[in-house]
């Protein structure tokens, strides 16, 4: 008898900066799910979550803007993935507020139906196994250290992270890619975020010592799993080298993207990002 | 009129109990951008507890701090500080007074302009937004003409769906803006 394929649907809720500045992330997103027979649903009439903005400005419109994609998600009666860390730490506080405070929520959701963050997700033991049949090239030889940022680990009582402050998931799984991820003390320090537009000189402060701090360690590659670390690192490191006399050039990677090399998929010519890692010997050595 | 203290406003804005601070300055210490601030965390706390409201709502700290929670998870006592720096931009915007920093209240209110026409961020419209508020036309031109070479810039924005209730919700902010400026 042939055996049935299994495939897990999913909501999908790209948010803002994957139809921009993180098009690769969506894109490899999109590529590592289905060869892991993952079948993605684009939420239908998704608004922006509100992040960075409506949370200093005021909470009820934070959890409104929120809570409006998240009521779509449950209707849609499937778990919903959340790539970008911004939206997911904005969803799990619109849902805190929903279990704390009900009557102020305009749009209701009941958690029937969970929120995952796509890093947590596929590093379940249970993805962990399925991405381990599919690694059809593993990345041996690439060093990196991977740089969790500040959401994706804090505050732990939303994203349910235990070792907030040295976090081995995203080690985990570019060990079992193949790749090296060297321990380093930067994991989880914050890069600037939404700063970057107003007050570039912080982010280039903060985003310059996380880069010094990785050639440091030796990495060939920085790994992450939020849209706005990996621009601030990606974009700035000219300018960032001008400042700190040190050469800091290096890649930053989405972990999906090493992922997606891992499992065959092939880097585009022109490379994804400002600093390309096509000269990477142990990425060139692949084709 | 009974004024309420500012050290009650901020606690109920935020929901935070600011009795519990004693001043370890665990939060300062860990703080990303403390250097950038004029007013260390733990400081705001003090002079919250003082009620030294122009001081803490003008100051720069309440719109440097990037949001990190690294102070929220380190502090001994719970406080939840990366919340309260959000309770004191929110109550900042609606007491009128002037803000220690120029350019960052008005980015996150071209954000939600953007969200308001649009119902999502369209990049492009949000930084040439930002520019024309701000009239710095030259930084990051070529930064931007790298990232549109390697397709990293949208030029249109998605249509979506939803705008009716965007507007809704935008709606409801503002009358509970009116609301709360006039009491």
């Amino acid at each position: 008898m042939e055996e049935v394929k299994r495939v897990k649907e999913l909501s999908y809720y790209p948010g803002c900066s994957l139809h921009g500045t993180a098009r690769e992330y969506d894109e490899s997103i999109r590529g590592v799910s289905e060869l892991l027979d993952l079948r993605l649903y684009e939420l239908e009439d998704w608004t922006c979550c509100g992040a960075s903005s409506a949370h200093c400005t005021n909470e009820d419109l934070a959890i409104d803007l929120a809570s409006r994609n998240l009521a779509i998600a449950e209707r849609s009666g499937r778990d919903l993935l959340v790539p970008c860390v911004a939206c997911y730490s904005r969803f799990k506080w619109a849902e805190k507020a929903s279990h704390e405070t009900p009557q102020k929520i305009h749009f209701p959701y009941h958690g029937k139906f969970p929120i995952r963050y796509v890093l947590d997700f596929f590093c379940e033991e249970s993805m962990l196994e399925e991405i381990k049949k599919r690694i059809s090239r593993p990345l041996k030889g690439l060093k990196v250290v991977c740089y969790y940022g500040c959401l994706t680990v804090r505050p732990p009582q939303i994203t349910g992270i235990k070792e907030y402050e040295n976090p081995q998931h995203m080690d985990r799984l570019m060990d079992l890619l193949g790749a090296e991820p060297i321990p380093w003390s930067y994991k989880t320090d914050c890069c600037g975020a939404s700063l970057v537009m107003t007050r570039t000189d912080i982010v280039k402060k903060l985003s310059g010592k996380l880069l010094s701090m990785a050639k440091e360690a030796e990495a060939e590659g920085v790994v992450t799993g939020c849209p706005m670390c990996q621009a601030n690192l990606d974009t700035r490191q000219e300018e960032v080298e001008k400042e700190v006399g040190n050469p800091v050039e290096i890649p930053i990677f989405y972990f999906t993207e090493l992922m997606g090399l891992a499992m065959g998929i092939r880097i585009p010519k022109n490379g994804w990002d400002v600093i390309s890692p096509i000269p990477l010997k142990s990425l060139a050595k692949r084709d | 009129m009974d004024q309420k203290s500012f050290l009650t406003e901020v606690m109920e804005v935020s929901g935070q109990n600011l009795q519990a601070c004693y001043q370890c300055q665990k939060c300062s210490a860990g703080c990303p951008v403390a250097y950038a601030m004029d007013l260390l965390p733990n400081q705001i706390l003090r002079h919250i507890q003082y009620g030294h409201r122009e001081k803490v709502l003008g100051s720069k700290t309440i719109w440097i701090c990037a949001s990190c929670y690294t102070c929220s998870v380190r502090c001994p006592n719970d406080i939840d500080i990366a919340r309260i720096m959000d309770s004191l931009r929110e109550i900042a915007l609606r007491s009128g007074i002037q803000p220690g920093e120029k350019e960052i209240p008005v980015f996150h209110s071209v954000f939600l302009d953007t969200i308001r026409s649009k119902g999502r961020i369209h990049e492009l419209s949000l930084i040439l937004q930002f520019k024309s508020k701000t009239k710095d036309f030259f930084k990051d031109a070529a930064l931007g003409w790298k990232m549109y070479r390697k397709g990293k810039i949208k030029l249109f924005p998605s249509k979506f769906g939803g705008g009716k209730e965007i507007k809704e919700i935008f709606k409801g902010f503002e009358k509970r803006e009116e609301a709360g400026s006039q009491s």
